[in-house]
């Protein structure tokens, strides 16, 4: 019949699981079976709650029934106060799962005289549990006997007898009690419980109320030790045990766009790495929410889904906001692909604030979420709870592997603020801020870090228009970076200069056609001229050739008709002879 | 300790309606059961003779009947009536406590006191 826990060693303590969202979590499963728990805090911190959503659970989801003992109140008041948490005790009594028990006792009601005991309540809590063959009991609070029976020794006695005989009976005890002065409970019921004890605060720091848990014991098992604040919620407790988060998150390699062309480009060209944490810091007025509203939206044009939770500004206002930088966030609300959520700093503490988040997150499953600005929680905390804090809910998110973007209002100028308590957590640190230049405030941005990536060191200008936000050239002036209406004519002056370069070499061009053209024309005039002296040359030359045919043919005839010397040897000397002779 | 409560004694008594009824929740057989018990018959028939109707519960054999009466105590003696209904807790064993518990003895010196009378010193 026992339906707890099967854990593997077999020595370990038996634990019946609480179904109690997060408790079993920081219990390491849930509460000593066959054992008593003590629930103990201050007046309205959800002791009896907690007790009957460990019975209302154990008898829908775990099979057991279970016995409800209320000292404090009738069946009828306990079944009106759960019902608003969506507990139907009517049904489940009428269906054997559950027993109330109203035990009263009013001291003025009865006279004492002799010796007696409390076989009585023994009999009927037996009754109780055999009659539904219940495993769990709760003692709402058990402490009723001490204020309504006027001799406490017999009461003791009898309480340390009864816990005796619960154990013997093997049923799963709660019993509540209230937080005395300096002590667990008033009247010291702890000395009776000695497995596990659990207890319930409800501060109130600043007007705002926060509501804790902590196991103070649980022997023979390790347990979380810390206080965790939880909700109580129309579903019952839920307890978010985040401190217990460590650095154990796998680091994802994909890419996600910001949203922001030219912002991917400076963050090695692809925009941040799924599941890291992106801060946006800058003073009032830098485009912050503009920018993570980009971001935002183009989540939801991925078809991912995006949370954006706001402390300034309602979701209507936002989305009016938006509006007018050409992003449209009624489609995607439409859709169901983003959820706008406001809430203002003061409402609750800054654990209720955590605890509310990471429920909205569970709940809406987003891939990636939005916090606009942290410094709204300024208010809830000093800065190293607030750290501490940010850093369990960053780690969690992380866990999710859920892409995170912060904005952070700063004071001053953003670099002297590089031990930032934040800087540390973050894994993409960008600085919006206010360049100011020439009696003008312009917006700059630039990646201060960014883990895992070769990011640009860049400082860019952007500018907000009615489409959206664009990252503008950059120009570079003789004194650093121009903004604004510098860098616009800038922009001019370089067109004109664009320009006059393009006309110069169009100039130029022109200039060598002609040139080329002359100069081919003088190429041709040579050439002609050439040829035609060429043409002379070899007419010249032709005709001295005849020539010196002809005088050959006229001395050869000469010689014959002198001599008829036909020896053509002596023929040249006898021409010269016949020169010099001649002469 | 018997002249005080029997000098006074037929003043509530003729107050009284005709019969009492007192219920004795009882667990088992213990010493502390049979002195109860015999304790309240021993006052019973004293102040109440004739006028009177034990019934005794055992616990052990009807645990349901503990619920209806708010028991928590053994032995519990309840007085049913007259109403309002009474009850006290132990062995019974101090007769003039016993006596202001059932409303028989009236306390303090205003006999006016005596039909309303609450027991309202331990």
């Amino acid at each position: 019949m026992k339906k707890t826990k099967t854990l593997s060693p077999p020595k370990t303590l038996q634990k019946s699981p609480t179904g109690i969202r997060g408790l079993d979590e920081i219990t390491g499963g849930g509460l000593p079976t066959g054992r008593p728990t003590l629930v103990c805090g201050g007046a309205g911190c959800g002791k009896t709650l907690l007790a009957m959503e460990f019975l209302v659970r154990g008898a829908t989801e775990f099979g057991e029934p279970g016995v409800f003992m209320a000292f404090e109140e009738t069946g009828e008041e306990l079944t009106e106060n759960v019902a608003s948490l969506g507990f139907d005790l009517k049904a489940l009594v009428a269906g054997k799962k559950l027993l109330v028990d109203y035990v009263y006792v009013d001291r003025s009601e009865f006279e004492e005289t002799g010796e007696y005991d409390l076989e009585g309540l023994f009999i009927r809590l037996g009754y109780a549990i055999d009659s539904i063959k219940a495993k769990r009991v709760v003692l709402d609070t058990i402490e009723g006997l001490f204020a309504g029976l006027p001799n406490q020794a017999i009461v003791r006695a009898e309480l340390r007898r009864l816990f005796r005989w619960l154990k013997d009976k093997g049923v799963t005890v709660v019993m509540t009690g209230e937080r005395g002065d300096g002590t667990l409970t008033r009247y010291g019921l702890e000395e009776y419980v000695s497995d596990c004890v659990i207890s319930l605060d409800h501060r109130v720091v600043d007007q705002v109320t926060t509501r804790r848990i902590r196991v103070v014991k649980y022997r023979g098992t390790t347990h979380g030790t810390n206080e965790y604040p939880f909700l109580i919620e129309k579903d019952g407790i839920s307890i978010w045990p985040i401190t217990s988060v460590q650095l154990q998150h796998t680091a994802s390699h994909e890419r996600i766009p910001t949203g922001i062309e030219r912002l991917d480009t400076m963050l090695g060209g692809k925009g941040f790495y799924r599941g890291s944490s992106i801060l946006l810091s800058g003073t009032a007025g830098t485009g912050k929410t503009s920018v993570a509203a980009t971001f935002a939206e183009a989540a939801c044009r991925r078809g991912e889904r995006c949370l954006y939770f706001s402390f300034q500004e309602s979701p209507s206002q936002i989305m009016r906001n938006v509006g007018t930088i050409g992003l449209n966030f009624q489609q995607w609300v439409n859709k169901g692909r983003l959820g706008l959520l406001s809430v203002r700093p003061f409402s609750h503490g800054l654990e209720t604030h955590l605890a509310r988040k990471i429920q909205s997150i569970t709940e809406f499953v987003p891939q990636v979420v939005i916090i606009d600005p942290i410094t709204g929680l300024d208010t809830t905390g000093t800065p190293l709870e607030i750290k501490a804090a940010l850093m369990r809910l960053l780690d969690w998110l992380k866990l999710k592997g859920i892409t995170t973007m912060l904005t952070e209002t700063m004071s001053g100028s953003a670099l002297d603020r590089t031990d930032a308590a934040l800087s540390s957590l973050v894994d993409t640190w960008i600085v919006l801020r206010d360049l100011e230049t020439n009696g003008e405030r312009n917006r700059g941005l630039h990646v201060l870090k960014s883990r895992g990536m070769g990011h640009s060191n860049q400082v860019r200008e952007f500018v907000v228009t009615e489409t959206g936000i664009r990252l503008t050239d950059v120009y570079i002036g003789p004194s650093g970076m121009l903004t604004g209406s510098a860098r616009v004519q800038q922009e001019g002056r370089e067109r004109a200069e664009r320009v006059t370069l393009s006309e110069e070499a169009e100039r130029q061009q022109l200039a060598l056609a002609c040139k080329r053209g002359a100069l081919e024309a003088q190429v041709a005039a040579l050439r002609a001229e050439f040829s035609s002296e060429e043409a002379i040359i070899t007419r010249t030359v032709s005709k001295d050739k005849q020539r010196g045919a002809v005088l050959a043919l006229d001395e050869a005839a000469m010689g014959v008709s002198r001599k008829g010397d036909a020896i053509k040897s002596n023929g040249s000397r006898a021409r010269r002879d016949v020169v010099t002779g001649g002469n | 300790m018997k002249t005080p409560p029997k000098s006074r004694n037929p003043k509530p008594a003729a107050a009284a309606p005709r019969e009492w009824q007192l219920r004795l929740y009882v667990a088992g057989p213990t010493p502390k059961s049979v002195a109860a018990l015999r304790n309240l018959e021993q006052i019973c028939e004293e102040y109440l003779a004739g006028r009177y109707h034990i019934e005794v519960i055992d616990l052990m054999k009807q645990p349901q009947l503990a619920q209806g009466d708010q028991i928590l105590a053994v032995p519990t003696l309840v007085r049913k009536l007259p109403s309002p209904i009474r009850k006290i807790i132990g062995t019974l064993s101090n007769t003039e406590r016993v006596l202001v518990g059932l409303d028989l003895r009236p306390h303090g010196p205003d006999p006016s006191a005596t039909r309303k009378g609450e027991p309202d010193a331990r």
